[in-house]
């Protein structure tokens, strides 16, 4: 029997609330369907499921809320006897603690995923559950000390709270961030007439509903420079990097009523600018709508954020853990280029790395701004 | 006679579609002369979004060299009912579901 559980939707989710069952007992579910709503922090966020089967039991209410990992529901996989299990027979379900040898840390797949998102280190708490196990509620104990005190909530209302709730989400993740991250940062200015001289000539040609932004042909120059550097597209799990196969950028998005999310553009370096353009719009669509899906919170494998709109030139930002890195865009301004000798006006903008010392150093850092420079004076190749 | 919208039926197609795309916003003290953009602070998706939606609703080609004479109420008005002449038939806004 498979178990869907509260999943962690990043690093400042530590729990979350049901809130409606998109299927019932004896419905048939396959793997990457929505088949419940939760509200974070930050969102509403439709979560998907990663198994096929049928919906055996549902184990929490619309309406509660419960820590990460917590079971949901029980499903019953393809080939599974109806009722095999003793959940489905209504025994109490035990997180189960793996079996460790002698001397090893036993703890539960979902106490070890809250210590993860809690920032806790599972081999500093005291376990309390069977054979010293480290459980949730002991993580949950341990983090206590950790986690900044929720600040009071600034009286205005269901919209005040929830801005309150998402600034605390953020202090939490960026405090962590700070506190185990050593970051180092980098920073190059892109000469940019190539890339904004072909993005208008193709624009012109363009309908109005199939232009690009200038943000579609950056983030893909990322992605691809990301396969030249790949230990930067990684997340940071149990004392080590774990390289990603897949390269799902995540876009940093300002939500209209204050706060931001960075969720997933899936498999940014194997799509065109064409699909990232309409993956990028129903992306930013539906954060702001509060419709974005759990593996789009889930995924992201480095992140991006363009704060160039503001005005911002230089971009120094904290990595989102357990990400590795984060690439910041500035503004695209004209400025004083030397070319063959010559004093010209160009357009440039000025591309930041944040990395984590821990996995990555400047060289390679340095290599990885290069790769983006490289890329994006060819952008009909990106 | 001219089949070009009025000031008055681009003024409410403009809001109107501005009001989707912030809805949070307070239309009613937009200033018509200043740009939209940093008063109801827009980002460069939701001012293509906010074109696309004009070109829908009032059948309007607009280049994207010409997206700078978009930036304020005023600026869209004058824009549009120069394109509109220039486009017969393309007057009557129609609801964006």
């Amino acid at each position: 029997m498979a178990e869907f559980v509260m999943p962690a939707l990043g690093a400042d989710m530590d729990a979350g609330t049901l809130i409606a069952w998109k299927k019932q007992p004896g419905d048939r579910v396959t793997k990457g369907e929505i088949i419940a709503e939760i509200d974070t922090d930050k969102a509403a966020i439709d979560v998907e499921v990663f198994t096929t089967g049928v919906i055996e039991r549902l184990l929490v209410q619309p309406g509660e809320k419960v820590p990460v990992g917590t079971v949901l529901a029980l499903i019953r996989e393809e080939g599974e006897a109806r009722g095999a299990g003793p959940e489905a027979r209504g025994e109490e379900i035990a997180a189960p603690a793996v079996a460790a040898p002698p001397g090893r840390l036993k703890i539960s797949p979902a106490a070890r995923k809250l210590a993860e998102a809690l920032g806790v280190d599972p081999e500093s708490v005291r376990g309390t559950g069977p054979d010293g196990a480290v459980t949730r509620e002991d993580v949950q104990r341990a983090a206590a000390p950790l986690a900044p005190r929720p600040a009071p909530l600034a009286v205005g209302g269901e919209a005040a709270d929830k801005q309150a709730r998402m600034r605390q989400a953020i202090a939490a993740a960026m405090a962590r961030s700070k506190r185990e991250i050593p970051h180092y940062y980098l920073g190059t200015t892109i000469e940019l007439s190539r890339m904004t001289g072909w993005l208008a000539e193709e624009n012109r040609r363009r309908a109005v509903t199939d232009r690009l932004l200038p943000a579609v042909l950056l983030l893909k120059a990322v992605a691809l420079a990301l396969r030249e550097v790949p230990e930067l597209n990684a997340v940071w799990k149990e004392d080590r990097a774990v390289r990603s196969e897949a390269i799902h950028v995540g876009v940093a998005i300002s939500l209209r009523q204050g706060g931001l999310v960075a969720p997933a553009l899936h498999d940014t370096d194997r799509r065109s600018l064409d699909e990232l353009m309409r993956a990028l719009r129903d992306l930013v669509q539906r954060a702001r709508a509060g419709s974005l899906r759990s593996s789009e919170l889930s995924d992201p494998t480095i992140t991006v954020t363009n704060l160039g709109e503001m005005g911002v030139e230089t971009v120094f930002g904290v990595i989102y853990p357990p990400q590795v890195a984060l690439v910041g865009f500035g503004k695209v301004v004209e400025r004083p280029w030397v070319a063959e000798g010559t004093l010209v006006a160009r357009p440039v903008v000025t591309v930041t790395l944040s990395a984590d010392h821990r996995v990555t150093d400047g060289h390679r850092g340095g290599v990885f701004l290069a790769a983006i420079d490289r890329l994006l004076q060819e952008p009909d190749r990106l | 006679m001219s089949d070009a919208p009025t000031a008055k039926e681009i003024t409410d197609t403009v809001l109107r579609l501005l009001g989707q795309i912030a809805p949070e916003a307070d239309l009613s003290s937009l200033k018509p002369d200043l740009g939209f953009r940093d008063q109801l602070d827009i980002d460069s998706m939701d001012f293509l979004n906010f074109v696309i939606a004009l070109h829908e609703a009032l059948h309007v080609e607009i280049p994207e060299a010409d997206y700078p004479r978009l930036a304020s109420l005023n600026g869209c008005v004058e824009y549009l009912r120069s394109r509109g002449r220039g486009q017969a038939g393309a007057a009557q806004p129609r609801s964006l579901g």
